[in-house]
């Protein structure tokens, strides 16, 4: 068999380095595929690694205790009858890359700020490497989330286009002045915030709350939209539930936001309490809640959004919506005007671009590719 | 999002107030520095012992960040009538070890206006101080006294464990309309953090579950809620589970989380930086004595600083100190 690398592996879309904690097998071990080698720590998670591939652990290359890079080599996976130069050879080999691009690193994407009709608006931009990039993807969270809803979707979705993953106003890190809170005002600071960092035009992927934002700036705007992918869209469910927007604004502490946090996914097992304490956390910036509220009784009206539905034949670029089987917060459907294509993923609740990630990347990639 | 550290945190948390509230002032020994001299470095000389209020001055001016003689009891009547009259001083008295000089006007004045005045009166005063050892500072600039302040009625007493709470728990401190005991862990002040630009609060009163465990809940406050963190870390990789609950505020406390975890691991441990007798550990062990006996699987273990000062001698403020490695043998004493 040929040489194999052990690698730091990349846990989400902040992660550098990692601590290695704890190697569970030792230097000339057999090992098989789907086996727990090692523990990693990095600042947000620990995790254990499992070998991707069967043989003898020929050679680790990093100390319990040490911090490595994401990509460096911890391990090489061979024959035990491999020649242990050719072994050193491919340590050394890697050793001179890894020196090489420790000297070029590029840090993890960090979320930017810009000023866009006079507001404030924070955004994720993940570029693509690829040469001749396709139409860019605006990405906008649902009711209450922010650009990081997206961690599981980005990157993904950046491989052949750039991606940006915009703060809603009143969410996240933008403003949290939301004028009268309607989805005229949200979509207008979309369109502001795409002149301001030069976007002619690009397609939208909306979830919730951001697809039904993702049409209005559709309607507004039918030269810059090249299409829309709509997760959960509220102007085509049946119902919206307003207990839990009620619920979700009203909670001041994490025990009481847990029930509603719950209600958005198929498997409430997802909800951590870190997931609640940062939810928490956003609602206690100065204006936040308020924010929310203001929007709440008027993005998220039963008005606004039939207004919305009686307006849909309007949309004329390409269109894909997506609904989860077991969502709890648009319920049934009211498709109405809508002409695009409808999908349907058997086991999400309200929140498709975390339960069921690579489905939704699938759908979605498959959808922008005409 | 941004790091920054528990400085930092600590001085944009009070920079947000004061922009907003004009009634908001600082007050005490250095906290520009350099009143009364002349030059080009006469201005913002400290800013404090540790520079926390470095750069407030110059913003804010000398009428609302004063500096005053070495006289703790004038600058803490001083805070308490401000306070009184509707200002919202945040008063920097330097090390905790300081305040029994004027423990007059915080325990038998400032904690008594309130009730004193049928409730017509408000005493929105903030008390900086720091606290902790580990500084090789000796015996009168080591001690951690929250104890003292935690059992008068009428005192809020916050201590902070990392960036994130400094500054969402100072905000709140100041907006409180009661006299607010503030304590920086002096080890603290370089610790980094994830800390948002914007304004945000943490309420009193709402501990800070830090790690989810089964086995055994350490309550730690401080400081020592960093320690616990990493005992944790170590336990967990020979498989015990541990739940570390930061408090945040002595007083008010959240006894629901503690009892809460305590019936799920059914196993306790306490770890603070004071020493053991009339402490947070004997009133966290008490409380759950008392209220959840019938949960607990064994008896309680506290970590403590021993009943002595603390000592100057480093290698014996080392062994004073609750350390990583002692909190580890108390819990593996009580999953016995």
């Amino acid at each position: 068999m040929s040489l194999h690398a052990i690698l730091v592996p990349k846990w989400g879309l902040a992660m550098e380095e990692g601590t290695i904690a704890k190697w569970q097998v030792e230097q000339g071990a057999e090992i098989k595929s789907g086996m727990e080698i090692v523990d990693i720590e990095t600042s947000k998670i620990a995790n254990v690694l499992e070998a991707t591939v069967s043989g003898t652990l020929r050679a680790l290359t990093a100390d319990e205790g040490e911090v490595k890079r994401v990509g460096n080599l911890i391990a090489v996976v061979s024959d035990a009858d491999e020649d242990d130069a050719a072994i050193e050879a491919f340590i050394a080999e890697y050793k001179e890359r890894e020196a090489l691009e420790a000297a070029n690193i590029v840090a993890a994407p960090e979320p930017e700020t810009i000023e866009a009709g006079g507001k404030r608006v924070r955004f994720m931009k993940v570029a693509s490497a690829a040469e001749d990039a396709e139409t860019p993807l605006i990405m906008l969270h649902g009711f209450g989330g922010d650009h990081a809803n997206w961690m599981f979707n980005q990157a993904d979705l950046a491989q052949v286009r750039d991606t940006y993953a915009v703060d809603l106003l009143g969410h996240g890190g933008s403003s949290k002045d939301v004028g009268d809170g309607t989805l005229d005002t949200l979509a207008d600071t979309i369109l502001a915030w795409a002149d301001a960092v030069g976007l002619d035009t690009f397609h939208i992927a909306g979830h919730s709350m951001g697809s039904a934002v993702a049409q209005v700036v559709a309607l507004k705007a039918p030269d810059k939209v090249k299409s829309l992918a709509l997760l959960c869209p509220p102007a085509f469910g049946e119902a919206l539930n307003h207990e839990y927007i009620e619920g979700f604004v009203s909670a001041q502490r994490r025990k009481a936001i847990q029930p509603f946090v719950e209600m958005l996914f198929a498997d409430s097992a997802l909800v951590t309490r870190e997931m609640l304490d940062d939810l928490i956390a956003a609602k206690r910036v100065d204006g936040a809640n308020d924010a929310l509220q203001k929007i709440a009784d008027n993005a998220l009206s039963d008005a606004a959004l039939a207004d919305l539905r009686s307006k849909a034949s309007g949309v004329t670029a390409p269109a894909l919506a997506v609904f989860g089987e077991k969502d709890q917060i648009v319920t049934g459907r009211n498709i109405g005007g809508f002409g695009g294509k409808v999908e349907t993923l058997p086991n999400s609740g309200h929140m498709p671009h975390l339960e069921s990630a690579a489905a939704v990347n699938a759908l979605v990639a498959d959808f922008l590719a005409g | 999002m941004p790091t920054k550290s528990y400085r930092e945190a600590i001085n944009e948390a009070i920079d947000h107030e004061m922009a907003r509230d004009e009634n908001v002032i600082v007050i005490g020994e250095d906290v520009s520095g350099g009143a009364g001299c002349e030059g080009p470095d006469a201005e913002d000389a400290y800013g404090g012992v540790l520079g926390v209020t470095k750069g407030l001055v110059g913003k804010y001016g000398r009428r609302r960040v004063i500096d005053t003689p070495i006289t703790e009891s004038a600058i803490m009547g001083t805070a308490a009538g401000a306070a009184l009259t509707g200002l919202r001083p945040v008063a920097e008295m330097m090390f905790v070890d300081f305040l029994g000089v004027c423990f007059d006007m915080i325990y038998n004045q400032a904690a008594k206006f309130r009730y004193m005045f049928g409730g017509t009166a408000r005493t929105p005063l903030v008390v900086r101080a720091m606290i902790g050892g580990g500084f090789r500072a000796a015996a009168q600039h080591s001690q951690t006294l929250h104890p003292m302040f935690t059992m008068v009625p009428g005192l809020k007493v916050v201590m902070p464990s990392n960036p994130y709470d400094a500054k969402g728990l100072m905000i709140q401190a100041i907006r409180d309309d009661d006299p607010v005991i503030f304590l920086e862990h002096k080890a603290m002040y370089d610790m980094t953090g994830e800390v948002p630009d914007e304004p945000y609060i943490i309420p009193f009163g709402e501990a800070a579950v830090t790690r989810d465990g089964d086995d055994v809940t350490i309550v730690a406050f401080s400081m020592m809620a960093k320690r616990a963190a990493k005992a944790a870390d170590v336990l967990a990789k020979e498989g015990i589970s541990v739940e570390v609950i930061d408090p945040r505020t002595t007083s008010p406390l959240d006894v629901d989380t503690i009892l809460e975890s305590v019936e799920k691991t059914g196993r306790l441990v306490v770890v603070d930086e004071s020493p053991p007798r009339c402490s947070m550990a004997a009133d966290i062990a008490a409380l759950v004595a008392e209220h959840a006996f019938h949960d607990l699987k064994g008896p309680i273990a506290t970590v403590t600083a021993p009943h002595t000062p603390v000592p100057f001698s480093p290698s014996l403020e080392d062994i004073y100190m609750p350390s990583v490695d002692k909190i580890i043998t108390a819990v593996k004493k009580v999953m016995k």
